[in-house]
């Protein structure tokens, strides 16, 4: 079962959609006690990070979220949510993430000054560059087209990088420690590289039966 | 790298689609639903909707088709038409739309942008730019609203401007001038509004061959190109304009084997 954070973020019915036409049993919560029995757990998140961890500390869902990841459950952050994983967002201020990857989140303006000219957001296709072979890549050839959209990106360790993106300059698409993972793209709108990731994340072991 | 967006519109009134493909192989051409389906199907990168009636007795027909083509289809998609207030905006989105486009609305009241962009985020905010030229040398434009018949003495170039400042995601031009003509897109248009601002620009007007979707890209400075009448009347296949920006050295998404072979859902 696939348990989809639902903090009053943004339409979560694609994402949804999505684990079902992979087969997958998939629910949204906001309840504390099912996150914290959760087998897999998906941490969606549109809009502005700030807002976004806003909501999930107002909801008293943070500490749950921890305790889980801690529980070494598989973990996906989407978009705003892989942002989350970081340590600090600098969108709107600075703004204090989960702190389960090493690194913050930048605008693309602010990131490199020679990417000044770039429209924002990064809108539209583009394709994935894997740093390395892993389980959550699995099907997909050195360049896979999957959907962006955001103003802002993470910078990250290294060794945290599954997978770049080229826009004005390279940076982490896909990212991953352990069993916490995050996407920067949008896998449910991302058509078949997308639905496909999503299928192996769900393959991804759980130490917690389904 | 990223790929250059071909973006098919379908008119949508009462429901049905009433200006789109003739696909003779489809179970119901005028169910939106089968034709996003079938361009999904084909590679088309996003989708958008116009609902051309959109009055309040169909707006929750329009909500029905959006929530069932988001069931069935994973790329984007866009849904315009009448919205004309945050709440508007969130009933779309809930049912599925990932941007929301507003074009009248938007001039009547341009804070409704930053509200819709402080609400659900920049990214899902289109403004929707209907321009005429107004005047040769120089050239200027002019902002109409309502399906083009009303003229409101705004300049074209100045309001793109002023709606990426409120917090736009990306803007859709349409040169009236050229809608409906075949001639190509108003290039000098496009050109002067993606030099002005730092958002995507879709393009929209006026392409009636593969090689104006190239110059709308190239000489426009568009990040996306929006047709019609080229698909909808069989034309041209969406692989076909994707073939002819690739030969033009453009980036483009291959359509893939493996969303039919995989995932497509064959039912139907």
């Amino acid at each position: 079962m696939i348990t989809i954070i639902d903090y009053g973020i943004g339409n979560l019915r694609s994402i949804e959609k999505a684990f079902e036409r992979i087969g997958a049993a998939v629910q949204r919560t906001d309840d504390a006690a099912t996150i914290a029995d959760a087998e897999r757990l998906v941490l969606p998140g549109v809009g502005a990070f700030g807002a976004c961890i806003d909501e999930i500390r107002s909801r008293n869902l943070e500490s749950v979220i921890l305790d889980r990841v801690d529980d070494g459950v598989p973990f996906l952050g989407v978009c705003v949510g892989m942002q989350l994983l970081f340590e600090r967002g600098l969108e709107k201020g600075s703004h204090q993430g989960l702190g389960l990857l090493e690194g913050d989140v930048v605008h693309f303006h602010r990131a490199d000054g020679e990417a000044d000219d770039l429209k924002v957001p990064h809108m539209g296709w583009n394709t994935l560059q894997p740093t390395r072979p892993h389980p959550l890549l699995e099907g997909l050839d050195n360049e896979s087209y999957v959907y962006f959209v955001h103003s802002y990106h993470a910078r990250a360790a290294n060794d945290d990088v599954l997978a770049t993106t080229r826009y004005g300059h390279a940076f982490p698409a896909v990212v991953q420690r352990d069993h916490v993972y995050g996407v920067q793209f949008h896998p449910e709108k991302s058509q078949a590289s997308g639905l496909r990731i999503l299928e192996n994340f769900a393959r991804i072991p759980s130490p917690v039966p389904s | 790298m990223l790929a250059n967006r071909i973006i098919p519109c379908l008119d949508v009134d009462n429901g049905r689609v009433v200006k789109g493909i003739n696909f003779v192989d489809i179970r119901d051409a005028g169910d939106p639903v089968e034709q996003a389906r079938t361009y999904d199907a084909e590679g088309a990168d996003e989708l958008v909707f116009l609902d051309i009636t959109a009055t309040h007795e169909d707006r929750d027909i329009m909500h029905d088709v959006v929530r069932r083509t988001a069931d069935e289809v994973f790329i984007p998609l866009t849904v315009g038409g009448g919205l004309r207030s945050v709440d508007d905006m969130r009933a779309m989105l809930q049912a599925g739309a990932d941007k929301v486009a507003i074009n009248s609305a938007a001039v009547n009241d341009p804070a409704l942008i930053s509200r819709g962009a402080d609400a659900f985020g920049n990214q899902c905010i289109v403004v929707a730019i209907d321009a005429k030229r107004v005047q040769e040398n120089p050239p200027a434009w002019e902002v109409f609203v309502h399906g083009g018949r009303k003229e409101t003495g705004i300049d074209a170039l100045e309001w793109a401007e002023e709606a990426e400042a409120r917090g736009a995601g990306e803007l859709l031009v349409t040169s009236m001038d050229r809608d409906g003509t075949k001639d190509g897109y108003d290039l000098a248009l496009l050109d002067a509004i993606t030099r002005r601002v730092r958002i995507p620009v879709i393009a929209s007007g006026g392409a009636g061959t593969l090689d104006h979707l190239r110059e709308g890209l190239v000489k426009g400075g568009a990040s996306a190109v929006l047709a019609a009448s080229i698909f909808h009347f069989q034309e041209y296949s969406v692989p076909e304009a994707k073939q002819h920006l690739r030969d033009a050295g453009l980036p483009v998404r291959p359509p893939s084997d493996e969303w039919i072979d995989r995932y497509a859902r064959t039912d139907g």
